[in-house]
């Protein structure tokens, strides 16, 4: 007989090229898997863009305003508050520390308040004590000493004066920018927390559905790492299809919020447009979700196997 | 003549009980050597399926001590059970092929999962199935095929790696006579290359037509030897019987 004998050439049983690949049922884990995967990436994607076009709107608002004062000459009469404003301006000009100081002119104060003011016949402006207004710009942040220091220069000069750093106006803003990027990145940790969740429970799942075959496989002399890297397989395929789908619906809504938000042109929504590093980190997510679902999957399986024998 | 310290498996004063119940198996103990071929007869409920799963590590004893391939197989590691099982090639009573596999993959299982190449697997599964009569049925799942069909193919696949011990679980079972005939000639030629045969069956014709053979007979968890099998050395010489023709 030559069943056994050389000719028939049995390889030897103990090699170690992994041949797992149809060890169990090639294909998915399960039906909605990648859907899921698909959904959470989206989702993440929108929450770690939205971080970021907020983390790079405040920078931006915060490099510009860092080293703003506003001085106002808040007096209702006009040549008393000329006369102030060019003391005040003097004084400012002859302060160490500053980058450049310019007096708003007239005529652009009555144009920025003109929609609050009116510019229909009759609606006389110029009758209003508008505040004179001098923008300043310092060289370093405008810290409370900083301004106490102008204060005390312009004041004698100027006694109607009131001296303000720019920032602190939009300190409540700069706040709630804060606060919605922690929202971001609590979203992004819930999401992930729920992405393990639903891998866990698709490999329990699959390692339910598939018992039988795997007490099979163990049977013959399968370990659990090859058993668990059948698992990891159809994990990956299910999160790259997943992942790939989010990323697509994730940046698509990123764009559209994007164009929504143009027409705003000025303020935070033009220093919020996401940069090139910024559009690499987002492309990275779909990655860093395959690998945490393999690994995910990795983990609860070999935890699972190894309360069989 | 084997020597003692060839034994392959070994067992002393093993018991085994499922969880608070009383034992299955009581005070087993025996030798098996290389390259002998073994019968284990006993009645429905006698211990026979639990003494084959203790012998092909599905379970670990109450008590006792055994002993495989020179290894203490009660302490072994976890890690190490791979190894060993796939020195163990087995025949189960309900065939226990994979559903979801053709019948040439449920064969090769056992190479792939030894991590055997693709190349290296296709020539020697093929010959196997063709052996056991099922060449033409290489693609068929098991759901396709008859009892006895996949009864062949659960034989091929316990010895297509060429196991060191082969453990069978009333292997003829479904099958007719002639087939049941020409798989005990190919346990017997795996035998004459040195395997060592281990056949639960309730077929006495069977015992008889495989010469040389070695009885233990389980009755109600306990073990008689009424052909030697379990002295050593064996009543009969094995592997020299075999090798006659």
């Amino acid at each position: 007989m030559t069943l056994f004998g050389r000719s028939l050439s049995i390889p030897l049983p103990f090699r170690r090229d992994p041949g797992d690949a149809r060890l169990l049922p090639q294909g998915h884990l399960s039906g909605p898997m990648p859907w899921v995967i698909a959904i959470m990436i989206a989702l993440t994607v929108i929450a770690a863009g939205s971080g970021l076009a907020l983390r790079k709107a405040a920078r931006a608002a915060s490099a510009d305003l860092e080293g703003g004062v506003t001085v106002q000459i808040v007096t209702a009469a006009p040549v008393e508050r000329d006369r102030q404003a060019a003391a005040a301006l003097a004084a400012l000009k002859a302060a160490p520390g500053l980058a450049t100081v310019r007096r708003v002119p007239q005529g652009q104060l009555e144009d920025l308040l003109a929609p609050w003011l009116g510019t229909r016949p009759g609606d006389d402006v110029e009758a209003l004590p508008i505040p004179a207004l001098i923008d300043v710009r310092l060289s370093a942040p405008a810290t409370p000493d900083r301004i106490a220091a102008l204060r005390a220069r312009i004041v004698p000069v100027a006694p109607a004066a009131r001296i303000d750093a720019q920032a602190s106006w939009l300190a409540p803003v700069f706040g709630a920018i804060g606060a919605l990027q922690w929202l971001a990145g609590g979203l992004i940790a819930t999401l992930a927390f729920a992405t393990v969740a639903s891998v866990l429970l698709a490999s329990r799942n699959a390692l339910g559905n598939h018992r039988e075959t795997i007490e099979i496989v163990h049977m013959l002399g399968g370990t659990d790492r090859q058993i668990a890297r059948v698992f990891q397989r159809g994990m990956a395929v299910d999160g790259a299809v997943g992942g790939l789908a989010g990323l697509v619906a994730g940046v698509g809504v990123l764009l559209a919020l994007g164009r929504a938000f143009a027409p705003l042109g000025s303020g935070l929504a033009g220093p919020a447009m996401l940069g090139w590093t910024d559009w690499l980190a987002l492309a990275a997510i779909p990655m860093l979700g395959v690998v945490l679902a393999v690994l995910t999957a990795r983990l609860t399986v070999l935890a699972a196997l190894r309360q069989m024998l | 003549m084997t020597k003692p310290d060839a034994e392959i498996v070994h067992f002393d004063n093993v018991g085994l009980r499922y969880g608070a119940d009383k034992e299955v198996l009581t005070d087993i103990s025996f030798t098996l050597y290389p390259g002998c071929f073994y019968f284990l007869t006993g009645a429905s409920g006698a211990g026979k399926s639990s003494l084959l799963r203790l012998l092909y590590l599905a379970q670990r004893p109450s008590r006792g001590l055994i002993r495989m391939f020179g290894t203490d197989a009660i302490t072994l590691p976890r890690e190490r059970l791979p190894g060993f099982r796939r020195r163990i090639g087995v025949v189960f009573q309900d065939f226990r092929l994979v559903p979801h596999l053709s019948a040439f993959d449920n064969v090769a299982l056992p190479l792939r999962v030894a991590g055997v190449s693709e190349r290296e697997i296709a020539r020697p599964v093929a010959d196997m199935l063709d052996w056991v009569g099922l060449g033409d049925r290489q693609h068929a799942r098991p759901a396709t095929l008859s009892g006895g069909e996949q009864q062949r193919v659960a034989i091929a696949r316990a010895v297509i790696a060429r196991p060191d011990m082969l453990v069978a679980d009333e292997p003829t079972g479904n099958v007719d006579p002639d087939m049941a005939m020409k798989l005990m000639r190919l346990f017997e030629s795996l035998n004459r290359l040195g395997t060592t045969v281990v056949v639960a069956t309730h077929d006495v014709h069977l015992i008889g037509k495989v010469e040389g053979s070695l009885l233990m007979r389980l009755d109600k968890g306990r073990l008689a030897d009424p052909t030697g099998a379990l002295r050593y050395p064996p009543r009969r010489d094995a592997s020299t019987e075999l090798a006659a023709p």
